[in-house]
């Protein structure tokens, strides 16, 4: 397959232009076809290492073969060697390529390297330069994979618009899995520490083998026609794509997008895809993962409660500020409207009364004492003895009844003659009336 | 709401105290009650925080598993 250079000609073809400037210092010296021409080791192996560098068709390539001689140096490259029935093929990986994969291959394992046909050049050997491996059959899995991951695609079965959210305070929780392995336990314990108010029903299913996708159908439709979980997560722990296959089951995917309630699926680790994670309403990097998206968190919930019951506190001390404003605003109003008030007022409307009344009174004796005064002098001047002041006397009996005529007496009757000054008394004589009888 | 909130604390489940408890402080942050009627739902709002509280203080995972006779208590193996 690879041609040395006999004739100048084929210089025109040579893809380094190192050598080309050699060859043709080396036309100009050697007379041309008259003699062998030397390359030097380094030269011709650089030529080679160029032409197989140069194929693309070279440098993206999967091989299959049984591996041998297999060794991991010191320096963390691996080497070993890959084997038919007729022939061998070096490889190598590279420590940073080997830290990255998921699978290293065990001596004497059939398996499919992929990588790009370089050149050692001081072991003068041509190898493969290994960036990825899987086991053998593992690509036409892979094939099946991706057709029947097209075809549920085409059908539907994927769309986003089927996707349910989960819901946000699950009451119960389904979980498909197995009963004994690492992701009941992981997602166990994360659904204790994020939410432990939940129900979980566990419906036990074998999650590998030829069984399993039937088995994980029976247990997903039986979780839902008994246990009515308002979400199931479906999940494995990691494991090699042979063991996850289970999980690539085209019943079990129809299985999951027919599902009542939504189902999150955690299946193996964060690289890897299956169809029921595709299928699920959710899919989760792993098991614990899925536990995670089907919960709340019961710190953040503790939080949350937190925040309402401070604002809950603020809101009832601000009620009663205000319950207290609108109190001392009645008081105010109230003591305004007091009957204290009102017999405040009474009582000074009554002393207003009273004075106003004493007043009147003591006018009115006023007005009296003078009427009474008037009447004193006027009854003064109807005083009968006021006219003995201008010399009248009265004349009565010694028994003081006063006589008014000369007919009431007789002579001889004692009389009683009151002056202004005194009485006089006398004896009648004689009487005389006025009439001359 | 209203008969969930007749509805004795003790009896309802974190979902619905915790929402009952965020209707009633927005309730109390957006309208006008009398004080008999806001001195009420704040008192029901401290006892339905208590309730979260307790509910989330004190839960316990229940594990139930799904056999041939219905549902049965699961228990771990260590």
């Amino acid at each position: 397959m690879v041609d040395i250079p006999t004739f100048p000609g084929y210089a025109t073809h040579l893809p380094s232009s190192g050598l080309l400037d050699a060859w043709n210092v080396l036309v100009m010296i050697q007379p041309m076809f008259s003699g062998p021409i030397s390359w030097s080791v380094a030269e011709l192996t650089r030529y080679v290492r160029d032409l197989l560098e140069g194929d693309p068709a070279l440098q993206d390539v999967w091989v299959a073969g049984e591996v041998s001689n297999y060794t991991r140096a010191s320096s963390g490259h691996i080497y070993f060697t890959l084997k038919d029935a007729a022939a061998s093929l070096r490889c190598v990986m590279w420590r940073n390529t080997a830290l990255r994969q998921r699978y290293l291959p065990r001596e004497g394992e059939a398996i499919e390297a992929h990588g790009a046909i370089g050149v050692y050049e001081p072991g003068g050997q041509y190898q493969l330069y290994v960036d990825a491996m899987r086991p053998a059959g593992e690509g036409a899995l892979y094939q099946e994979f991706l057709r029947l991951k097209a075809r549920l695609e085409a059908e539907g079965l994927f769309d986003p618009q089927r996707k349910r959210a989960a819901p946000r305070w699950p009451r119960r929780i389904g979980i498909v899995t197995s009963p004994t392995g690492a992701a009941l336990r992981d997602m166990l314990n994360t659904l204790r520490r994020r939410y432990p108010l939940v129900e979980v029903v566990l419906a036990p299913s074998p999650v590998q083998g030829s069984d399993a996708p039937a088995r994980l159908v029976q247990a997903l439709q039986d979780l839902q026609r008994v246990a009515q979980p308002d979400v199931i997560l479906v999940a494995r722990g990691g494991g090699s794509i042979e063991d996850l296959w289970a999980f690539n089951d085209e019943q079990l995917a129809r299985a999951i997008a027919a599902s009542s309630v939504p189902v999150i699926c955690g299946v193996g680790h964060e690289t890897d895809f299956t169809i029921a994670d595709f299928a699920a309403d959710l899919r989760a990097a792993t098991p614990t993962a899925a536990a995670e998206l089907a919960t709340p968190d019961r710190e953040e919930l503790q939080q949350s409660l937190v925040e309402l019951s401070n604002t809950l506190a603020r809101l009832g001390q601000a009620m009663l500020v205000q319950r207290r404003w609108a109190v001392d605003g009645l008081i105010n109003r109230l003591k305004l409207h007091s009957p204290l008030r009102r017999i405040q007022n009474d009582r000074q409307r009554l002393d207003d009364f009273l004075r106003r009344a004493a007043l009147q009174t003591r006018h009115a004796l006023l007005l009296q004492r003078t009427r009474l005064s008037g009447m004193e002098q006027r009854l003064a001047a109807l005083n009968p003895r006021s006219v003995l002041e201008r010399g009248y006397a009265v004349v009565s009996r010694p028994d003081g009844s006063v006589l008014h005529s000369v007919l009431e007496v007789r002579s001889g009757d004692d009389l009683l003659l009151e002056m202004k000054d005194g009485k006089i008394d006398a004896q009648v004589r004689r009487t005389l009336s006025l009439g001359g009888s | 709401m209203d008969a969930q909130l007749q509805k004795p604390v003790e009896e309802l489940t974190y979902e619905e105290a915790f929402s009952q408890l965020e209707e009633i402080v927005a309730s109390l942050e957006s309208s006008q009650y009398n004080l008999d009627q806001s001195l009420s739902l704040y008192e029901r709002g401290q006892a339905l925080v208590k309730r979260c509280a307790q509910l989330l203080d004190q839960a316990e995972l229940r594990v139930l598993q799904l056999t041939e006779n219905g549902l049965t208590e699961f228990s771990e193996e260590a």
